[in-house]
């Protein structure tokens, strides 16, 4: 399920992995979280020496995780995460999933309760071009981005920013880093405030830890 | 099943004489078993491949399942057949010969040169039948362990198996965690399930309810339970297969004829089929090393070696895992080796889980399953890049 909004094709300009790449310690213990065909988990393993490890929700990915030799296992961020205890991993990275989870916020709980930091990303819903779309045409948005129509996605939970953001309160989640990327996954190079990047960024990228 | 119901000189032969390599231990020599007897004297029976490296870091054992014995990737000498696994283990397979040095031994109680109730390695030379000591499969391990340290190895650069096979590795893993790199149970599970048990009592009922039985002694008095042990096989034999496959491969096809016979003929192709399974088993194997072995797997519990909590008896683990399963194996269905998983993910090891979709299945470990193929290379593969063993240069290749 990992880059679920991601159509076909795109995957090979995955700058967004990059950029939560650069946010690994090198050397540290990760866990991918819907890992899909494992290109983060390589970034990881052969650029940063990472003991990288992943859960994959499509058998298919997962096979072909492990025919390249990375350790991946067949799992749901909804369900399998419950078996990992506290404190396993350095990091623990949703990378573009967590709008396809079943509960997000209890996905969110248990990675940073197995990981000393999380490392989520996600497509913003906030972002302008959606508002404009749901604004003018009155139709549930498909940009290039996110290409599903409502009624195929995977994504059954979407977010803006500021959610998120509010969500990390709730949860007392203290946020580390944050990025906004724009449309091909650069990052928006200014701070800003949050409605800002509310506005602007297509994507997120948020480094968490426990208070 | 009209034969003479002598013992064929073959099995004979193996039980007693292998053509394989032995390790013979002497009565100072003895195995601690789990059921407290000392086994002694008592020998292994194995088979080696390829070569053992100056650093011996690229050894991998193979366990082998229920029925299987050590002739991995050789002409089985009983059956005259190929090795049980030259899909997986030879020059250039996944468990790449010309690259690792591959063991694989007849496990204790079976009937192909390891000391078994029909090996005449016992007192005064005769087959020890019933009075051989129910063996688990720890006691498996331990022979095996032996074997190993025979060969100067500390430790294996992984353990593979499937089935039995699979709960091998898993006892190997958790009894001797330093001494396994990596390790491949393929079809297992922790424990053997209460269907899986009442499968096997199926079995051993059909055998001991053979009149030619008798109570264990068949080969003093030099018969053998036949129909008793080919029950059991056509039995068991369903179990390895799966509805669809059966379905694919017989449906409802009458057998040499277009129509029934109205009587108890194998009017269907699947019964010849299962006949035809039952009759060659039992000129392959001995009926007590059937009691034995099934009895070992029904008594498999790794977690209640630990309290219960399967996570412990991995507890702080370095091996690396690759677990696989297959989609249509109700046997040893995907929901067990999940359990080995998450309980691998608890003790915080190093884990990758592989469910492969095929209609063969609980006999799919042992076919030519392609997705089980690119699986094991790519998972020896990174393992040996981790152990620092160089790859094989087409030069060297044989």
């Amino acid at each position: 399920m990992s880059a679920a909004f991601l159509s076909d094709g795109q995957s090979a300009a995955r700058v967004d992995l990059l950029q939560v790449a650069e946010m690994v310690e090198p050397g540290s213990r990760v866990l991918d979280v819907g890992c899909g065909d494992g290109s983060l988990l390589r970034l990881l393993a052969e650029g940063r020496g990472v003991d990288a490890r992943g859960m994959e929700l499509s058998q298919a990915g997962v096979n072909e995780c492990v025919a390249k030799g990375l350790s991946v296992i067949q799992g749901d961020a909804d369900t399998d995460l419950a078996y990992y205890p506290d404190g396993a991993f350095d990091y623990v990275i949703l990378s573009q999933t967590l709008q396809a989870t079943r509960q997000p916020r209890v996905v969110v709980e248990h990675m940073l309760r197995i990981g000393r930091r999380a490392i989520v990303s996600f497509p913003n819903f906030g972002h302008w071009r959606i508002r404009l779309q749901i604004l003018f045409s009155g139709r549930m948005p498909v940009t290039q981005n996110l290409s599903y129509s409502w009624y195929e996605t995977p994504n059954i939970h979407f977010c803006t920013i500021a959610d998120f953001v509010a969500l990390c309160g709730e949860m007392d989640a203290k946020i580390e880093r944050s990025t906004a990327l724009d449309r091909f996954g650069h990052p928006v190079r200014f701070a800003m405030p949050w409605s800002f990047w509310n506005l602007f960024g297509e994507q997120a990228v948020f480094v968490l830890s426990r208070k | 099943m009209t034969r003479s119901h002598a013992t064929p000189a073959p099995v004979r032969n193996e039980a007693d004489e292998p053509s394989s390599e032995v390790l013979r231990f002497d009565a100072t020599q003895g195995l601690e078993l789990d059921c407290g007897v000392v086994l002694a004297p008592w020998r292994i029976a194995y088979q080696t491949y390829g070569t053992l490296n100056a650093d011996r870091s690229n050894a991998i054992l193979l366990c082998h399942a229920l029925t299987g014995d050590q002739h991995v990737a050789n002409v089985n000498p009983v059956t005259g057949r190929p090795g049980w696994w030259e899909t997986m283990v030879g020059p250039g397979k996944p468990y790449d010969t010309d690259r690792f040095f591959v063991i694989c031994a007849n496990v204790l109680g079976s009937c192909l040169g390891t000391s078994g109730p029909a090996s005449r390695d016992g007192e005064g030379g005769k087959a020890r039948g019933l009075e051989f000591p129910v063996v688990t499969v720890r006691d498996m391990v331990r022979a095996q362990a032996r074997l190993v340290d025979h060969l100067g190895i500390e430790t294996l650069f992984c353990v593979a198996g499937g089935s039995m096979g699979g709960m091998q590795v898993l006892q190997w893993a958790a009894s001797y965690p330093e001494r396994v790199f990596s390790a491949m149970p393929i079809a297992a599970a922790a424990k053997h399930s209460a269907q899986n048990i009442a499968f096997h009592e199926v079995g051993r009922q059909a055998v001991m309810a053979d009149p030619e039985w008798h109570a264990g002694r068949y080969l003093e008095l030099g018969t053998r339970p036949e129909k008793g042990l080919a029950v059991a096989r056509m039995a068991a034999h369903i179990t390895y297969l799966s509805q669809p496959a059966l379905h694919r491969k017989f449906g409802r096809n009458f057998q040499d004829r277009t129509a029934p016979t109205f009587s108890f003929d194998a009017d269907f192709e699947v019964e010849s089929y299962l006949r035809y399974q039952g009759r060659s088993f039992v000129e392959r194997f001995d009926a007590n090393s059937y009691l034995y072995l099934t009895r070992s797997m029904d008594y498999f519990d790794l977690a209640a070696d630990y309290d219960g909590v399967l996570a412990k008896a991995f507890k702080g683990t370095k091996t690396r895992f690759c677990v696989v399963s297959f989609t249509s194996d109700w046997l040893f269905p995907t929901s067990d080796s999940r359990a080995i998983v998450h309980a691998l993910n608890a003790a915080g090891g190093s884990v990758s889980f592989v469910e492969i979709e095929t209609d063969k299945g609980h006999d799919a470990f042992l076919l030519d399953v392609p997705e089980l193929l690119e699986t094991t290379r790519g998972f020896i593969d990174a393992a040996a890049r981790a152990r620092g063993l160089a790859p094989v240069k087409k030069a060297d290749r044989a």
